[in-house]
């Protein structure tokens, strides 16, 4: 379903704050893969959901979703494919614009934006049908402004956005880091539901380890730009966040010793 | 005492800005485009319509021809801030200092008098309209038609994704719209607006004017702040009446002005006093209130309440 071919990317190339962001990630997702991605800070994570959003062009490999190859493809010509949330509940929703009018313009998310009607009377019922799966009571509010709502309900809603039109690949970065950890975790539980319900394939940043091996069937760790481990299947269900911890400082170790080795040349 | 004439003389102004400042609104408000195109399209409207009708255009034609100038104006704003990554402010000064040639190459001269052509007031009057009556019936009709036809184009597909990409252009793009070509786009109808107003206006009083568009940003602005003071700005419908009651108000207040004895060319740093007493209120508000709250027996942090991991992109 999703492809991604050697993928690299450096930041302020040539300067001496160039920073290599990606070094050669490639990473195959079969339909209705969920995957979760984790990694310290600077590891590389949202660059690579940014990367295979196309907010920049990457400098090498190529991003192929659904047999297309996307990766010439500015950010909104990649759209249809691709739906995203953002850590920000802000990010994913526009404030000053009614929920009916959010979801209106997510449901043509990739299509050509016509002088029609932008809410129709079906649009309004089928929406109304739609948010009463949040069990928040934003069916009754359709009109209301998205500014009026809680960070947690815009979340629901931005997810609900991402997924209306159902997306070929699922980005979600951080989605539920910014909110309490109570909303937080409403936020992942209907994550899951709506992701299992389409069977979507999905790529999933966070920082929370046990939730990384709560959530979908394989956990991908970055460091430095790179893949450094990539776990699914038994392997991957008999792990406790213990062990992925010790995974982690364990690429960190040979890293410094690496560096030791250098230095000692 | 005030003579009716002169009151119906500043609601006709009002009404006839009021398309200008419909422009103004659509980049300010709803694009959060702060264009100052606008002093060089609402001259290029005059020019154009000006121009044509003084070569025997028929004054319809000549000033339909004029908004589609403006679009031009617009858009070539919007290419510099999109495709050229200049500064919004910035891209808005260049085309309006270009379009200042341009006006003088369209008029061939700084003043062009229309009193004796025909306009489009005298072919209302020849349909029999009578002549006190002409001006105000067609600046209220194109006022309040043009209010009406944003307010539908708003609610559009197309129209909603312009005032998303105002709002949030990250969620747009990720929705798959090419917010560079909104801008444009917005930035075109806005001075398109803007133009068509120039042409009314140069027909109204009577002749195109080079200097006339000095000003015209601040005026437009004035108009649309005046607008939402009154009248709240809870939906869309209500947003543009808002903004023709602005203007209208507006006009009036000039007029009273000038009563009062303000000569008329220091309507200019009154306006812009206006527009910074109207932006900068929020900000001063807040700092009395924060002093307030720093008085003693308030003087209690709020400490953070939640730590969450820190995030540093």
């Amino acid at each position: 379903m999703v492809s991604l071919r050697h993928l690299g990317k450096t930041f302020l190339p040539g300067t001496t704050n160039g920073r290599m962001a990606l070094r050669d990630v490639s990473l195959d997702l079969a339909s209705g893969d969920f995957v979760t991605i984790i990694g310290s800070n600077g590891a590389g994570k949202s660059t690579l959901l940014n990367a295979v959003a196309g907010v920049f062009p990457v400098d090498e490999g190529t991003i192929i979703i659904d047999g297309q190859d996307v990766t010439a493809l500015p950010e909104h010509g990649r759209a249809a494919a691709i739906g995203r949330v953002f850590q920000d509940p802000m990010q994913g929703t526009a404030g000053s614009m009614s929920i009916e009018e959010n979801l209106a313009m997510a449901a043509r998310r990739g299509e050509r934006r016509r002088l029609a009607r932008g809410v129709t009377q079906e649009d309004r019922e089928s929406f109304k049908e739609y948010l009463a799966l949040l069990g928040l009571g934003l069916e009754s509010r359709l009109s209301d402004q998205v500014k009026l709502l809680s960070g947690g309900q815009r979340q629901a809603l931005a997810l609900l956005m991402a997924t209306i039109k159902r997306p070929k690949l699922l980005l979600l970065d951080e989605h539920a880091a910014a909110l309490d950890p109570r909303t937080a975790q409403d936020i992942l539980a209907l994550t899951d539901r709506i992701v299992r319900r389409y069977g979507l394939t999905v790529m999933m940043v966070t920082h929370n380890l046990r939730h990384a091996l709560t959530f979908g069937n394989r956990t991908v760790m970055m460091h430095e730009g790179e893949i450094v481990l990539d776990v699914g299947g038994p392997e991957r269900s008999g792990m406790t966040v213990a062990d992925l911890l010790e995974r982690f400082h364990a690429t960190r170790g040979e890293r410094l010793s690496d560096d030791r080795i250098l230095l000692e040349v | 005492m005030i003579s009716l004439g002169a009151l119906g003389g500043a609601l006709e102004q009002g009404l006839v800005y009021a398309v200008m400042a419909l422009g103004v609104y659509l980049t300010f408000r709803v694009l959060n485009f702060p264009d100052l195109t606008v002093d060089g399209s609402f001259p290029l409207g005059a020019a154009v319509a000006a121009k044509l009708i003084c070569g025997g255009v028929d004054p319809v034609v000549a000033t339909v021809v004029a908004p589609a100038l403006g679009f031009v104006a617009g858009a070539t704003t919007g290419v510099l801030n999109t495709r050229l990554r200049i500064s919004g402010l910035l891209s808005g000064i260049l085309t309006m200092t270009a379009l200042y040639s341009v006006n003088l190459r369209i008029m061939g001269r700084a003043n062009i008098p229309l009193l004796r052509s025909a306009t489009v007031l005298t072919t209302l009057r020849g349909l029999g309209v009578p002549a006190g009556v002409a001006a105000i019936l067609l600046f209220l009709v194109s006022a309040i038609l043009l209010k009406l036809v944003l307010d539908v184009f708003l609610r559009t597909e197309f129209g909603m994704a312009l005032r998303a990409t105002g709002d949030n252009e990250v969620m747009i793009r990720s929705l798959g719209v090419n917010t560079d070509s909104m801008k444009i786009v917005g930035l075109g109808l806005s001075n398109a607006l803007v133009a068509l107003s120039g042409a009314m206006v140069a027909q109204y009083q009577g002749f195109a004017d080079i200097g006339m568009g000095i000003g015209m940003v601040v005026a437009g602005l004035a108009s649309v702040i005046l607008g939402g003071a009154i009248i709240a700005p809870i939906s869309i419908g209500m947003a543009t009446f808002g903004v023709v009651a602005g203007s209208v108000v507006y006009r009036f207040a000039v007029f009273f002005a000038l009563r009062m004895g303000f000569a008329p060319t220091d309507l200019k740093i009154v306006t812009a006093a206006l527009v910074v007493i109207a932006l900068s209120g929020p900000t001063i508000r807040a700092r009395l209130g924060a002093e307030r709250r720093r008085a003693p027996g308030h003087g209690k942090s709020e400490a953070s309440r939640e730590n969450f991991p820190a995030r540093n992109h």
